[in-house]
């Protein structure tokens, strides 16, 4: 245990001294967010009505920005190979540097999704179905993309391959995710949504780490 | 005691080496030479269980690697071609941080003796890009120093440094033997060390 909280503390300590991956991700998605409400105009009802989309969408795509860095460092300076030569089990490495990416990228989306929100109108009870949803999501996003980038690790070209490889598992998320926004305010309760969103982060958190360790393995024959 | 016997290592349509036996006891070492190409790094990342052989086994102390895994992975020491170092964060932070992946503990005051007696005394709170490539392999070798292993496996450590670190390292080496450890290494160099042998693929 003591070595995944090491490699989730030296994860944050690299991303404080290379703050402006993180921070770029950040701006990504405070930026797209915020042009759609400039592009459409004050209309407040379809504002709301596109709000959760909107906000979901750029969340997967704020994710996707970081997520080729996410082992490509760690295996240009060898650095993996320790980590898979380690007597800690390599799966447990992996979900601490899943954690790691969670805490830099998803979090802070999770924690600016509300003030965004305000900008397309929506009320207190949707922003807060807005963060719920966000919670669960934004670990499925790490979590699935973590297989992703695993996968893509040492490929030429593979920042494309990447997205083409990880927005489509991406799909589900969204489906939930903005759901759960869309039928609060429609008054039908978020309820199923959430717990469809909770259900896949559960399968995600058992079947990711393995799938992603299984793929940097082959990586690193 | 680390033996292979029949080992094959075969890379996209070249078979590099094949039927090759090899064993290493408590206090010796095994100097692996070879061309550029030959597949040195092959077959030291094939004993490091990096890559499976395509054929061949190999033991330690009688029982196959695989079979050990974790008891393996925390006897042996493997470097490699990169350097495993970070280079946002200090030679210090290194050494800690590694070590506490391999579930250990180290505590500053040892890790300090390690940079020191690499001559890194002063540098140790400069992260490790303003360090020259000699500097961040000393802070490799301070890894060899701190880590308890009775096999290491080294990729040519000797590159990118000086007289003064190579007879540093070769000091190191000496005492790991004397100590009952085991050494497998490449080097392009002569190695003025006991108890050596010699496998030329």
């Amino acid at each position: 245990m003591s070595s995944v909280i090491a490699i989730i503390r030296r994860d944050l300590l690299l991303a404080m001294r290379r703050k402006s991956e993180v921070l770029t991700a950040l701006f990504f998605f405070i930026i797209v967010v915020s042009l759609f409400p400039l592009g459409i105009g004050p209309e407040s009802a379809l504002l709301r009505k596109i709000a959760p989309g909107v906000i979901w969408v750029a969340a997967l795509l704020a994710t996707m920005l970081g997520l080729a860095r996410l082992f490509a460092p760690d295996h240009a300076d060898g650095t993996l190979e320790q980590m898979v030569l380690s007597p800690t089990p390599l799966g447990l490495l992996v979900t601490g540097k899943i954690v790691a990416h969670w805490i830099t990228t998803g979090l802070p989306l999770v924690l600016l999704a509300p003030v965004l929100g305000i900008q397309f109108d929506l009320d207190a009870g949707a922003l807060g179905i807005l963060v719920l949803a966000l919670l669960l999501g934004t670990p499925l996003l790490s979590l699935i993309g973590a297989i992703g980038a695993a996968l893509t690790l040492g490929v030429r070209g593979g920042g494309v391959l990447l997205s083409l490889l990880v927005l489509p598992l991406y799909v589900p998320a969204l489906i939930f995710g903005a759901g759960a926004v869309e039928s609060h305010i429609s008054g039908l309760g978020a309820g199923g949504h959430l717990s469809l969103l909770a259900a896949l982060l559960a399968l995600a958190v058992f079947f990711a780490p393995w799938a992603t360790t299984a793929a940097l393995r082959i990586a690193l024959e | 005691m680390l033996t292979a016997t029949g080992l094959s290592c075969v890379r996209g349509e070249r078979r590099l080496f094949a039927g090759l036996d090899l064993a290493v006891g408590p206090g010796e070492w095994l100097h692996v030479q070879g061309e550029n190409g030959a597949g040195k790094t092959s077959l030291l990342r094939i004993l490091a269980t990096l890559s499976p052989p395509a054929e061949g086994e190999i033991r330690w102390h009688n029982e196959t690697v695989e079979s050990l895994a974790e008891d393996y992975r925390r006897a042996m020491l493997f470097l490699g071609h990169h350097g495993a170092v970070k280079e946002e964060l200090t030679p210090l932070e290194n050494l800690t941080l590694a070590a506490q992946l391999d579930g250990a503990t180290l505590d500053a005051a040892t890790a300090l003796q390690a940079l020191e007696r690499f001559g890194l005394r002063g540098r140790e709170d400069l992260a490790v890009r303003f360090l020259s490539a000699g500097q961040k392999r000393r802070v490799l070798l301070a890894r060899l120093a701190v880590r308890k292993a009775s096999l290491w496996i080294l990729d040519e450590p000797f590159t990118a440094l000086d007289v003064k670190a190579v007879a540093m390292l070769s000091g190191l080496i000496e005492e790991h033997l004397a100590e009952g450890g085991m050494a497998i290494l490449t080097s392009h160099q002569s190695m003025p060390l006991p108890n050596g042998k010699v496998l030329s693929i």
